[in-house]
């Protein structure tokens, strides 16, 4: 929709250049889709030409925060828990041309599928300040609630690496939502690792939770015990009790998988 | 720099501007508005070759780039192969959705087509119910009609449909109109509140804000925005701009501007001070002592039946002695069920442009389903007489109901009587949850009782119709609701007690079915439960109980005599049940998952009580052309296309000779309006008897009716459903739908229509749920938070037709537009009933309430 009390836009723009009223815009899927009275000036990262994606040489990739879902998706599409975090996106492939892997973590929603994946996959944000400071910090700490995260004003969300061990791991997938391709109510993922299994639950919880088990013999009722009951969301896309027995229900199915 | 279809665009977007708007500033009315929030893809345009929704693409980031629009992919004379497919398999209703959902299809690679469900959830589609989508991506065109003698019969394509498939269909704001003012309305924040003040001057003092409208400018007379031939259908309760407000959302001022930003920074800038006034949000707690009152100041005399207790219209009534009926029943089954606010959903929104012709004349362009009715009231609210009024409908972009309603066109009118400018106002989607009307919930207890060779002895309904905090449709919307319900059955003992009640929320009002389908979800399952109990399969059952050809309809309460059974198909609807599910058929279910079956029925009359009028003119043109005039607006319902048939048949022609004017009060004397199935069986007689007028000899031919008698046509729905027992997952394996519409004018559309009134109805069934906080606000707002049926939750329904062919309506026909959603959602809670064993009461059912009934 037109946003209309937006009087100028700063295009390419970096760090530093933020101001109260100013508005970081990655694709503008999500900035354009609800009204933003207060925002006065567009802040366009997408033209500050970072690349997509950077491969280390171990094959860890670093993922610009303005890299396309599409792009995503076409270019590390092969892993398969890429492609489902993709296909996990309530929005259509249209949408994917335009919104940014970035932009979905900075908007902090629990079905958010970009999260799910920077938390399944352990990344790293690259957070930058606008005085030019850089930060590091874990996916899994990056969303603090609905709609909220660690950043502060001014400071903008850089890439997001994944290394490559979690990259090519054994992973498994479940996800439910009231309809079919809907917005997710629980999105559930595990990963095993040399520590055993990492289990990442999404969508049904407020921010993301990661559950660790070690061994053969898993504990789910207790690791479940780490995520309160009012964690669990209370919104029309599902009520609370029924994400809770789904995240119960996925994660069981998981761990008897990756077992 | 923008290359818009191959031509250079030197104007630079404005810096929050979306590329949609751009694209329409710069002519492209192909593109539509539809939920303005990246949903939909109404919108849907390619940049550099990808399909993007221009709604939430920076404009300023297509400089430099190349963007395609329907009316660059192809032109009338040069169809794009999709655009061709769309239009050779008729894959669209009103057509709003159209060019978006072309822009997508003509994208999809190889892969995505083979996942439809997938590729196109971001494409709505609120008419179609996505069958005949498929069948233009895929390539399958509709039956050919070539060689068939006659047009009515044969499955013409809608006249409109290369503009459709084109982008060059006009919808309401499809045109520029000069100089045009912008309106927006501040709203409500509180529930009941009066207004002390408006303090205008920083609105005012806004750059390019050309005035403020508050309750000090509303002329002092009352109204209903709904709209009946018979005005005493609907409480005059209303007030263009009102000193109390009653609802969250209730417009308050509004500020008219040169543009939209100064309107909304004008609304911003509004200062109120309200006095706020105690609230009643539970329709069960509206009539309890010390509720506050929320019409006080209106009575008897405004059409308000006990506006003390909040009570706008009430009927207590029965037939027969049910305590005796109950008495010598051997099953008797009592269950209460709550349907949910639905929003019509239309992807066109409501809104209006108005401006002062040459002769100073006050012309409204609205999208609505009634301009004559329109007319009509906005010529009695500033004192016009009605032939200084002029009200004309484009295409309209899907009514549902939701527009045999005023709800924009008094504000318009009365900006263009101040400012003497053109002023144009269109709602925000968020504006049609909050603002507009919605889908009436009730509360309905049944009670049934039957002896065990299923005879049906007894029935009571309860019915607490819940109106919101304006009355329109109210009370009508509930006799209609408790007549046909009951009124298919034979029964002799029937009690009916039921409210319409004022609460301090959104108002209500008409929906596809108009009170029946609410009914309907309660007395079906009822039965249903009841043939079980007795242990007779429910189609048995219904055949035991229903009424006969030559059966007179009785229902307690006073009724209008001019309704009966012109023409009888419910046998037929009924052994196409029986006789369709019982073989093999639909998807196998998931192992594991819990199977059922369920099936309901309905009926409804041909038109309303009280009148529905319609004229129609027709004249050669010359070269074997005709020129055909009705009242009657298009919006996917598909009428136009049957006048066209049916003139062609009357005239010895072919449909393409008949040019048809409709829509616009300068073009015939009267038309109620395109609500209540009257498209066909009052407009098509009309169109019928102007055409035989011609044909006798007249210059110009004109018709009439006054849609009396009525006749009544009947639906069956049936479905067999999984249900994931671990998660309350449903899937339809199977739907089956039988009609008895008469004679079936036009079975490609026809078969869409109730396709459409299926899917539309199972959104309503399984997901959509418009819901109100504990305050009276409106919380799902978007299309996100408000699920519509997507491609992917639609199953295919198999249509059968009744073969009858009805005494009163034209040529035999009947009504269908609404009566296919009725039976809808009673048949899957039968279903999810049969497969779960838990009778689900509460509309919707989505996965959660279904996993938690199996919770017990």
């Amino acid at each position: 929709m037109d946003l209309n009390t937006v009087t100028e836009v700063i295009s390419p723009a970096g760090p530093g250049a933020w101001r109260p009223g100013d508005a970081w815009l990655g694709g503008g899927t999500a900035l354009f889709g609800e009204p933003r009275p207060d925002v006065r000036r567009l802040l366009d990262l997408t033209a500050a030409g970072w690349p997509a994606l950077t491969f280390d040489d171990d094959g860890s990739v670093e993922i610009a925060a303005t890299c396309t879902v599409a792009e995503l998706n076409e270019r590390l599409g092969k892993h398969d828990i890429v492609r489902h975090c993709c296909h996990a996106f309530l929005a259509s492939f249209k949408i994917w041309n335009v919104a940014t892997v970035g932009g979905n973590l900075c908007a902090a929603l629990p079905a958010g599928p970009m999260i799910s994946l920077s938390v399944a996959l352990g990344g790293t944000l690259l957070l930058i300040g606008p005085d030019g400071t850089e930060r590091r910090v874990p996916a899994a700490a990056f969303v603090t609630g609905e709609g909220t995260t660690v950043l502060r004003d001014g400071e903008l969300l850089r890439s997001i690496h994944l290394p490559v061990a979690a990259l090519t791991s054994r992973t498994a997938y479940r996800r439910g939502s009231l309809h079919r391709h809907g917005r997710s109510a629980a999105l559930v993922i595990g990963r095993v690792d040399a520590e055993g299994i990492a289990l990442t639950v999404t969508a049904a919880t407020s921010r993301p939770y990661v559950l660790r088990f070690s061994g053969t013999s898993h504990d789910l009722e207790a690791a479940l015990e780490a995520i309160p009951a009012s964690e669990y969301v209370d919104d029309v896309h599902g009520r609370p009790v029924w994400r809770q027995h789904l995240t119960r229900h996925y994660a069981a199915q998981i761990l008897a998988e990756l077992s | 720099m923008i290359e818009i279809n191959g031509t250079s665009h030197d104007r630079a977007p404005r810096p929050g501007q979306c590329l949609r708007t751009y694209l329409r500033d710069e002519g492209c009315f192909g593109v539509k508005k539809g939920c303005d929030a990246g949903d939909c893809g109404a919108c849907t345009v390619h940049v550099d070759g990808k399909p993007v929704h221009s709604c939430v693409y920076p404009a300023f980031r297509a400089e430099g780039r190349s963007v395609t629009t329907i009316e660059g992919l192809g032109s009338p004379d040069a169809l794009h192969p999709m655009q061709q497919s769309f239009l050779d398999a008729q894959g669209f209703q009103c057509g709003f959705c159209t060019a978006g959902m072309i822009m997508t299809s003509a994208a999809l690679s190889a892969e995505q087509r083979e996942d439809l469900p997938r590729a196109l959830k971001g494409n709505l589609c609120r008419c179609t119910g996505y069958r005949s989508i498929e069948d233009a991506i895929c390539g399958r065109s509709i039956e050919s009609c070539a060689g068939s003698k006659n047009a009515v019969g044969s499955s013409l394509g809608a006249p409109a449909g290369p503009q459709v498939v084109t982008g060059t269909a006009r919808y309401t704001f499809d045109l520029d109109v000069p100089g045009v003012l912008h309106l927006k309305a501040l709203r409500s924040p509180h529930a009941h509140a009066r207004i002390v003040s408006v303090d205008t001057s920083a609105a005012l003092a806004v750059p390019g804000v050309e005035a403020v409208l508050t309750h000090k400018d509303s002329p002092d007379r009352l109204f209903s925005t709904g709209q009946h031939e018979r005005e005493a259908e609907d409480p005059y309760d209303t007030r263009v701009l009102d000193e109390v407000v009653r609802f969250i959302g209730q417009r308050v001022a509004a500020v008219v501007a040169t543009s939209e930003a100064a309107a909304e920074e004008g609304c911003r800038l509004l200062r109120v001070t309200y006095e706020v006034l105690p609230a009643v949000i539970d329709p069960e707690l509206a009539s309890a002592p010390g509720a506050p009152v929320i019409h006080a100041d209106k009575g008897v005399d405004e059409g308000i039946c006990r506006a003390e207790n909040n009570v706008i219209g009430e009927l207590h009534a029965g037939i027969g002695d049910v305590e005796a009926g109950f008495a010598a029943a051997d099953v008797v089954y009592e269950e209460t069920f709550r349907t949910a606010r639905v929003q019509h959903a239309s992807l066109e929104t409501h809104g209006a442009v108005g401006w002062l012709d040459d002769d100073g004349r006050l012309v409204l362009r609205s999208s609505t389903q009634t301009p004559f009715l329109t007319r009509r009231a906005l010529a009695r609210l500033y004192d016009l007489p009605t032939d200084r009024v002029r009200v004309i409908a484009g295409r309209v972009g899907g009514g549902f109901g939701g527009k045999q309603e005023m709800l924009v066109e008094d504000l318009v009118a009365l900006a263009v009587l101040r400012t003497g400018r053109p002023v144009k106002w269109e709602f925000t989607r968020s504006e049609q949850f909050t603002g507009a009307t919605t889908r009436h919930p009730f509360v309905v207890t049944v009670k049934a009782g039957a002896t065990t060779d299923g005879t049906l002895t007894a029935l009571t309904l309860n019915v607490l119709n819940n109106t919101g905090a304006y009355g329109n449709h109210g009370p009508s919307v509930m006799f209609h609701g408790c007549h046909e319900t009951v009124a298919v059955y034979q029964c002799s003992n029937i009690r009916t007690d039921a409210v319409t009640v004022y609460t301090n929320t959104v108002p209500a009002g008409a929906f596809r079915g108009y009170g029946l389908g609410q009914v309907t979800f309660a007395v079906e399952q009822v039965l249903d439960e009841v043939a079980r109990r007795i242990g007779i399969d429910p189609v048995t059952f219904r055949e035991l109980n229903v009424v006969r050809d030559g059966d007179d309809l009785t229902a307690p309460g006073e009724h209008v005599e001019d309704l009966g059974i012109a023409s009888y198909g419910l046998d037929q609807c009924l052994d196409h049940i029986r006789s369709s599910t019982a073989g093999d058929g639909g998807e196998a279910a998931p192992e594991g998952w819990l199977v059922g079956e369920g099936m309901a029925i309905a009926m409804i009359a041909a038109g309303p009580p009280g009148g529905h009028f319609a004229d129609a003119t027709i004249k050669p043109l010359g070269d074997g052309r005709y020129e055909l005039s009705v009242g009657t607006a298009e919006f996917g319902n598909g009428s136009t296309t049957v006048f066209a048939q049916i003139v062609a048949d009357e005239l010895s022609t072919s449909p393409d000779k008949v040019v048809i004017r409709q829509s616009d009060t300068d073009v015939v004397g009267h038309d109620t309006g395109a609500f209540a199935s009257t498209g066909v069986v009052v407009a098509g007689r009309a169109v019928l008897r102007a055409a035989r007028a011609l044909r006798a000899g007249a210059a110009v031919g004109t018709g009439h009716f006054d849609g009396t008698p009525r006749s009544v046509a009947f639906n069956a729905q049936w479905f067999r459903v999984a249900v994931d027992p671990d998660t309350g997952d449903l899937r339809i394996l199977r739907s089956i739908h039988s009609a008895d519409a008469g004679t079936v004018m036009n079975p490609a559309q026809l078969r869409g229509q109730i396709e459409g009134g299926v899917a539309q109805a199972i959104g309503a069934t399984l997901s959509e749920h418009v819901d109100i906080n504990a305050s009276g606000e409106v919380t799902t707002t978007v299309f996100r938070q408000y699920h519509l049926p997507t491609f992917a939750d639609i199953p295919r329904t198999e249509v059968h037709f009744a073969d009858t062919v009805d005494a009163i309506g034209p040529l035999g026909a009947k009504s269908m537009s609404e009566s296919p959603f009725n039976p809808v959602a009673p048949a899957l809670a039968n279903a999810i009933r049969d497969a779960i064993g838990v009778r689900m009461t509460d509309l919707p059912f989505t996965a959660d309430k279904i996993w938690l009934a199996m919770q017990g």
